[in-house]
């Protein structure tokens, strides 16, 4: 039985600056008894992958609201096989287009959180689905 | 009866009566209170007339992909009727990457229009007359190389520069609380703004150099008294630095202007911008001894806020956009802008954003408000929380000047994650049912998981951009942007206005990232503080 809570990246991969989404994602997790580590703003793909290695989390999140989700998600997934930590659950949030749910899930995410998603079905997913 | 009656409070936290009555205006004095549109204090409105004689500036924020595209738009938008420009930049171009940039991958003309060099710039604003249509450019962090290279097109385009209208957004402090386009640190950024206030009072003196925007940071989680409060302190924090290189308060303050957010209750907004502008007039009188009324008027552009619309039922955000529309006219605000209807999935369609144009047309063509100034004025309520508001923003600026002021606030992180924990309050007493959310909490529908029209952009596009760019750096003078980027860096390494240096670096065609590049390694890049 593991008893060390929950750890989990939020990320904000590339040039996108709005972050309140990714800010009040964290203090949401933070409350609900996770451990949480934001990265801050315009970060390499190298860069958090590097900090999902350093750090050891169960969870990365990655917040998108520029439209370029399919790359960058493309792009992290690539980076993670790579690094060998696949196991890791990977999930996508931000301004995500319906039709675009499904070609993230066949890219790698473990599941798709746009806009507008509860925190209690991100809470209960990441639950559930830990491995 | 008496405690069937709930209670209302509005986000500024005031306390609303179901009835209002002269007794709550009693100790308001007209002249000296509220007094004629035009006239000091100007809460009613900055002009005599207000819209009765012009009506506000309609000016969509919009640009995509390359130059010649977004150019392409601004003409399709002005034949619409459309009277000023708001021009989006690329995230590259915010962040002064080139297109070929690694971290500038997938971005290039996505969320606006690219600018590598000087040649984008040109070719933006071909064929439209600067002297008619006044140009919003929203850029930041690399304001100071936009505006130089606006205003050397104006220039070449034989525009007189005592005579260029416009406008840059050129507002820092804010992006460090929302947004997020920083590049430098909080000191250097500073300085960059400062230049570029000092050098269009000199050479621009119409030009308006910075949009204060309290905006993104309502957007991000600000109460509407902190909202105005931040954006006044942060006006204050560059005024303060301008004044220290010895100009007149009379000889720039009227060329500053703001951006303010719509969304939310009706009259607390109205009564937000009433007060706004009523304390801005004292601010600038009284604590900086401003003589020329012009400098006292808060100009600003209102616009309908993204924070206030939802993804559910997205046809319901035309609606709200309406009524945000509705509040900027009721507000007397100089010009307007909406989020269109779809911005919360999507860069707005060309149909979203031409239903937001009609909604402001149609305000003003049928619905009769720009046919007389402040309707709102005098009544009671608005009248009272009017007052109110104002006292609060007074209160809000109080307590973070006690603490040390707004640039230590922001450097330190301490406003950034004030309003990430509002936000997150805001939020989870909206999916608590709390605070009710039309077609979020409320009346709520099953929805087909239906595909949605989408802005169209093509990744492939960004190799048109890149070889843009290098068919301009295949025929300048290798030797002049070379040595105009070396002067440029002895300057940044010294003190003294930097927008000269800029504009030489602009005019040999230097790319934004190459003079961006010189500018971080001398002032190095902004660290951000953690969320507390």
């Amino acid at each position: 039985m593991n008893h060390k809570p929950i750890k989990i990246l939020i990320a904000k991969p590339g040039l996108d600056g709005h972050d309140q989404g990714a800010k009040v994602l964290a203090i949401a997790l933070k409350n609900a008894g996770f451990e949480v580590i934001y990265t801050g703003l315009h970060q390499s793909i190298d860069a958090i992958l590097n900090t999902s290695v350093q750090e050891d989390v169960d969870v990365i999140g990655i917040s998108i609201m520029t439209g370029n989700h399919l790359r960058l998600t493309e792009k992290l997934v690539e980076a993670i096989k790579k690094a060998g930590i696949d196991e890791k659950m990977l999930l996508v949030g931000g301004n995500i287009p319906r039709q675009d749910k499904a070609k993230l899930k066949e890219l790698g995410a473990s599941e798709v959180f746009p806009t507008g998603s509860k925190f209690d079905s991100i809470i209960n997913f990441i639950k559930e689905n830990i491995k | 009866m008496k405690d069937k009656i709930k209670d209302v409070i509005l986000e500024s936290g005031i306390n609303v009566k179901p009835v209002y009555s002269p007794d709550d205006v009693a100790g308001i004095e007209y002249k000296n209170d509220i007094g004629n549109p035009g006239e000091f204090p100007f809460t009613r409105g900055i002009h005599p007339l207000m819209y009765r004689s012009r009506v506000w500036t309609m000016r969509q924020y919009s640009g995509f992909g390359t130059a010649l595209e977004t150019n392409q738009r601004f003409k399709y938008l002005i034949e619409n009727g459309q009277t000023g420009l708001n021009v989006a930049f690329d995230l590259p171009t915010q962040l002064g990457l080139d297109s070929d940039d690694d971290m500038a991958d997938g971005e290039v003309g996505r969320v606006g229009m690219s600018v590598d060099t000087l040649k984008d710039m040109e070719d933006a604003f071909d064929g439209i007359p600067l002297d008619k249509i006044t140009v919003s450019i929203t850029i930041n962090a690399v304001a100071s190389i936009l505006i130089a290279m606006y205003a050397v097109l104006a220039e070449k385009r034989g525009y007189d520069l005592k005579n260029l209208r416009g406008t840059s957004q050129n507002d820092i402090l804010k992006e460090y609380v929302g947004r997020g386009t920083w590049i430098f640190p909080v000191e250097p950024s500073m300085r960059l703004i400062a230049d570029t206030i000092e050098y269009c009072a000199k050479e621009l003196p119409k030009y308006s150099p910075v949009s204060v925007c309290g905006y993104h940071i309502r957007e991000s989680g600000a109460n509407p008294v902190q909202e105005m409060a931040y954006a006044f302190l942060i006006a204050k924090a560059y005024i303060d630095d301008v004044l220290k290189r010895g100009i007149d308060i009379d000889d720039f303050a009227s060329r500053l202007s703001f951006n303010f957010d719509i969304h939310g209750n009706l009259f607390e907004q109205v009564a937000k911008f009433r007060a706004g502008r009523r304390l801005w007039a004292k601010i600038i009188k009284n604590d900086y001894g401003a003589k020329n009324p012009k400098s006292m008027c808060l100009r600003m552009i209102a616009g309908g806020g993204g924070g206030g619309l939802t993804i559910e039922q997205p046809e319901n955000n035309i609606v709200r956009g309406a009524y945000y529309a509705l509040i900027s006219a009721l507000s007397g605000t100089q010009t307007m802008a909406l989020c269109s209807y779809d911005e919360a999935y999507t860069i707005p369609t060309e149909k979203a954003a031409m239903i937001s144009l009609r909604t402001m047309q149609i305000l003003a063509d049928e619905m009769g408000l720009a046919d007389t100034v402040d309707p709102l004025a005098g009544s009671y309520y608005v009248e009272t929380l009017t007052t109110q508001i104002e006292d609060k923003i007074v209160g809000c600026m109080k307590e973070v000047e006690k603490q040390g002021g707004i640039v230590k606030a922001i450097s330190q992180g301490f406003i950034q994650s004030e309003v990430a924990h509002q936000a997150y309050d805001m939020e989870r007493r909206i999916q608590s049912g709390e605070i009710v959310k039309v077609g979020v909490n409320k009346y709520t529908v099953d929805e087909a998981e239906h595909e949605v029209e989408l802005h169209s952009f093509k990744i492939e596009d960004t190799q048109k951009q890149i070889d843009r760019m290098k068919a301009v750096k295949s025929t300048r003078d290798e030797g002049n942007v070379r040595e105009s980027l070396r002067i440029l860096k002895v300057n940044a390494d010294s003190t003294g206005n930097l927008m000269p240096h800029i504009i030489d670096a602009v005019k040999s065609y230097a790319t934004l990232g190459e003079i961006t590049k010189v500018l971080k390694q001398s002032f190095g890049e902004f660290q951000e503080p953690l969320l507390r």
